[in-house]
């Protein structure tokens, strides 16, 4: 077990690490991580990073309408999860998922055609930014409602058992604030009664929105609340891509094998504001210094230089292949059509409109 | 066979829809080895094992599962085990189920069950009459059956369309309305259906409210009157040309409805013809619908909260008179 992980079993509840996260320091472990599972990893945070940066730049440019979600900061966290998901399970990502989304299998052309509203996209301009998804491939797209996916992706692991399919995994992630819901508590205490094999990443970024923790929950730390629900919690650093991986990992394989819910928390602090319209100012300049506001990315590429599962060089070329890709994409995208309400059909029914009329 | 009655009729469909389909599953609270609250699901746990499941006092979580499950291909049914609970999966049902299909394309085909309607000590929470608050939504079905052959019917029809459908079965039918058998046929879907013919003035409603309104109609007839009465039996989608070519008969219109009046299935009715048949009226359109108060406990309240058959015999006399 690694040291910055703590774990409560789902029958034996064990005594779990209260500090924070940040007080243990960024340490990297010794995870079973492969070279090759960080290597992905890495490559979609550094592609969620730079797309992101896109996207900021887009929406300054008046580019894209509506919101724009960014999840700098939180990339090893989010790529943790999606990379070792496989294909047939099943993953109802948030709103700063863009790195675990590219771990799973969503694309940068998908990301930009949802964005900039493109009628080629997989939401074909009726829904836009982190709404997006491909249901029928295990890849939901989140309703803005927090808390609402848990039980979602619940009912997508019944279906699997119902078809006799094991070794399937379903996960989902939320924020702190979104703890709150009491969808999210109804489809966690769901998830334990039926034994689902569910992983929650519960992502602590000490703000939601701009409320802070001690106006958001009064427990003294979230991956307490495992134990009431009765399934398995575990801790993550969550800006150390190897100590995510190794957590996530264990937490995954442990659902995978019939080992029930596991809640996974992990603290870290968002670099950005809620959306790009929000300056985030309401996050003090000390919090701002500290431990949880290192940034994932830098650290995770120096820690796999030093495990030599990637070259410097390795990481540049990457970076300049990743920019060529976005550039070009968003160059495509911005030429496709964008829906047009003449040629849309205006029926929200899959049955009716055209059996009957609505 | 002897007399099935309506609550029999939606336990037999569910019991027929978990023979015919393996993807069909049934989820709610209390519905396993005990049966349902009020027996939808008497037996069906013990000869279906593993596919009528209690769920925890969970409402929006239970429709999410359903949802999830449908996105996977299965059937889910979901008992609300009164209507008036459906408000704590509200969010499920109207912003994810509705909007599943608009969105991505993948159909959501859920039935929830909500035992719908007032009885006599029901009380405002275990009485409501939904159908308008999830006919608002885009993309969810709304069925109100009001004989024991729809209730069989429309269920199994409900389970096959690829739409989340809202089933509102009324609770004050569950014993007493009786059928010697069921049907083999379904009416069409989205068909409302010509309950009584008349030349004289167009009933248009649904639910509980079509046994008040036939009573109403046979006491006029007592008078000479010849009243039609149009069963709705979905009010999503609504079938206005059934209720024009009503109006176009008799050329009076009213709306009952036993749910509250603003922004309901009656207003919808009466906007429709005053919209799309106003040359057929020779009255203005009327309706007649609950008070706009919480439903009452008391029966004594409770009977005059609601449409009755006195009332609606009231109110077509005066349409009569305009």
């Amino acid at each position: 077990m690694l040291p910055q992980m703590s774990k409560v079993s789902a029958t034996k509840p064990k005594k779990v690490r209260t500090e924070p996260a940040s007080k243990a320091g960024n340490k990297s472990s010794s995870t079973g991580a492969s070279g090759e599972v960080a290597r992905k990893a890495y490559r979609a945070m550094l592609e969620a990073r730079l797309l992101e940066e896109k996207l900021a730049a887009l929406y300054r440019a008046g580019k894209i309408v509506g919101g724009v979600f960014l999840g700098r900061g939180q990339e090893a966290l989010s790529a943790a999860l999606g990379v070792q998901l496989r294909r047939g399970d099943i993953y109802a990502p948030l709103i700063r998922d863009q790195a675990g989304r590219l771990a799973f299998g969503d694309t940068i052309l998908d990301t930009f055609r949802t964005y900039l509203g493109s009628s080629l996209g997989p939401m074909r301009g009726r829904d836009g930014n982190i709404h997006r998804g491909r249901p029928a491939e295990g890849y939901h797209a989140m309703i803005s409602h927090l808390g609402a996916m848990v039980s979602t992706v619940c009912g997508g692991l019944v279906a699997r058992r119902f078809r006799g399919e094991t070794g399937v995994v379903g996960a989902t992630c939320i924020g702190e604030g979104g703890t709150s819901t009491g969808s999210f508590h109804e489809g966690l205490n769901m998830a334990a009664v039926e034994r689902l094999p569910l992983v929650v990443v519960v992502t602590n970024n000490q703000y939601s929105y701009s409320t802070p923790n001690d106006r958001q929950f009064a427990c003294s730390d979230l991956v307490k609340r495992a134990e009431g629900y009765g399934v398995a919690g575990h801790r993550a650093v969550g800006n150390d891509l190897m100590d995510c991986l190794g957590v996530i990992g264990e937490a995954v394989a442990a659902a995978r094998s019939g080992k029930g819910p596991q809640l996974v928390v992990a603290d870290i602090l968002r670099l950005v504001g809620h959306g790009e319209h929000d300056d985030a100012s309401y996050i003090p300049p000390e919090l701002k210094k500290s431990d949880l506001a290192r940034d994932c990315l830098p650290l995770a590429l120096r820690s796999l230089v030093e495990k030599d599962f990637l070259s410097i060089a390795e990481a540049d070329l990457w970076k300049s292949e990743v920019e060529l890709e976005i550039e070009e994409t968003v160059s495509k995208v911005l030429r496709e059509p964008s829906p047009d309400p003449f040629e849309e059909d205006w029926n929200a029914f899959a049955v009716i409109g055209r059996e009957a009329r609505p | 066979m002897s007399s099935i009655t309506y609550l029999e009729a939606i336990r037999l469909a569910q019991q027929k829809a978990l023979a015919d389909d393996p993807r069909v599953f049934i989820y709610g609270q209390d519905i396993g080895t005990f049966g349902g609250a009020f027996k939808a699901t008497k037996h069906l746990a013990k000869e279906f094992p593993g596919r009528v499941l209690d769920a925890p006092i969970s409402e929006d979580a239970m429709v999410g599962l359903a949802i999830g499950a449908a996105v996977e291909g299965m059937r889910p049914i979901v008992e609300m085990q009164f209507a008036d609970f459906s408000t704590c999966g509200l969010n499920q049902i109207v912003n994810q189920a509705a909007t599943l299909h608009y969105r991505t394309g993948v159909p959501c085909p859920i039935v929830v069950r909500l035992p719908s309607g007032g009885t006599p000590g029901g009380g405002p929470f275990h009485s409501q009459s939904m159908e308008a608050l999830y006919a608002h939504y885009p993309g969810i079905v709304v069925m109100t059956p009001a004989t024991v052959e729809d209730a069989y019917s429309m269920l199994l029809e409900a389970v096959r369309l690829d739409d989340p459908v809202v089933f509102c079965e009324h609770k004050f039918l569950y014993y007493h309305l009786k059928a010697e058998r069921l049907p083999e046929e379904a009416v069409p879907f989205g068909k409302a259906r010509l309950a009584r013919p008349g030349r004289d003035a167009t009933v248009v409603t649904h639910g509980a409210m079509l046994h008040e309104s036939l009573a109403a109609a046979e006491e006029l007839a007592s008078d000479g009157y010849d009243i039609e009465i149009v069963d709705l039996r979905t009010v999503r989608p609504l079938d206005t040309d059934t209720i024009l070519a009503s109006v176009a008969r008799t050329g009076r219109l009213l709306a009952v409805g036993e749910a509250w009046p603003w922004g309901g299935v009656t207003a919808e009715v009466v906007a429709r013809v005053a919209a799309e048949g106003f040359g057929l009226l020779d009255a203005p359109p009327q309706r007649l619908n609950a008070k706009e108060t919480p439903v009452p406990y008391h029966p004594a309240l409770w009977g005059t909260h609601r449409p009755t058959a006195e009332t609606i015999s009231a109110a077509i006399r005066h349409l009569l008179e305009l």
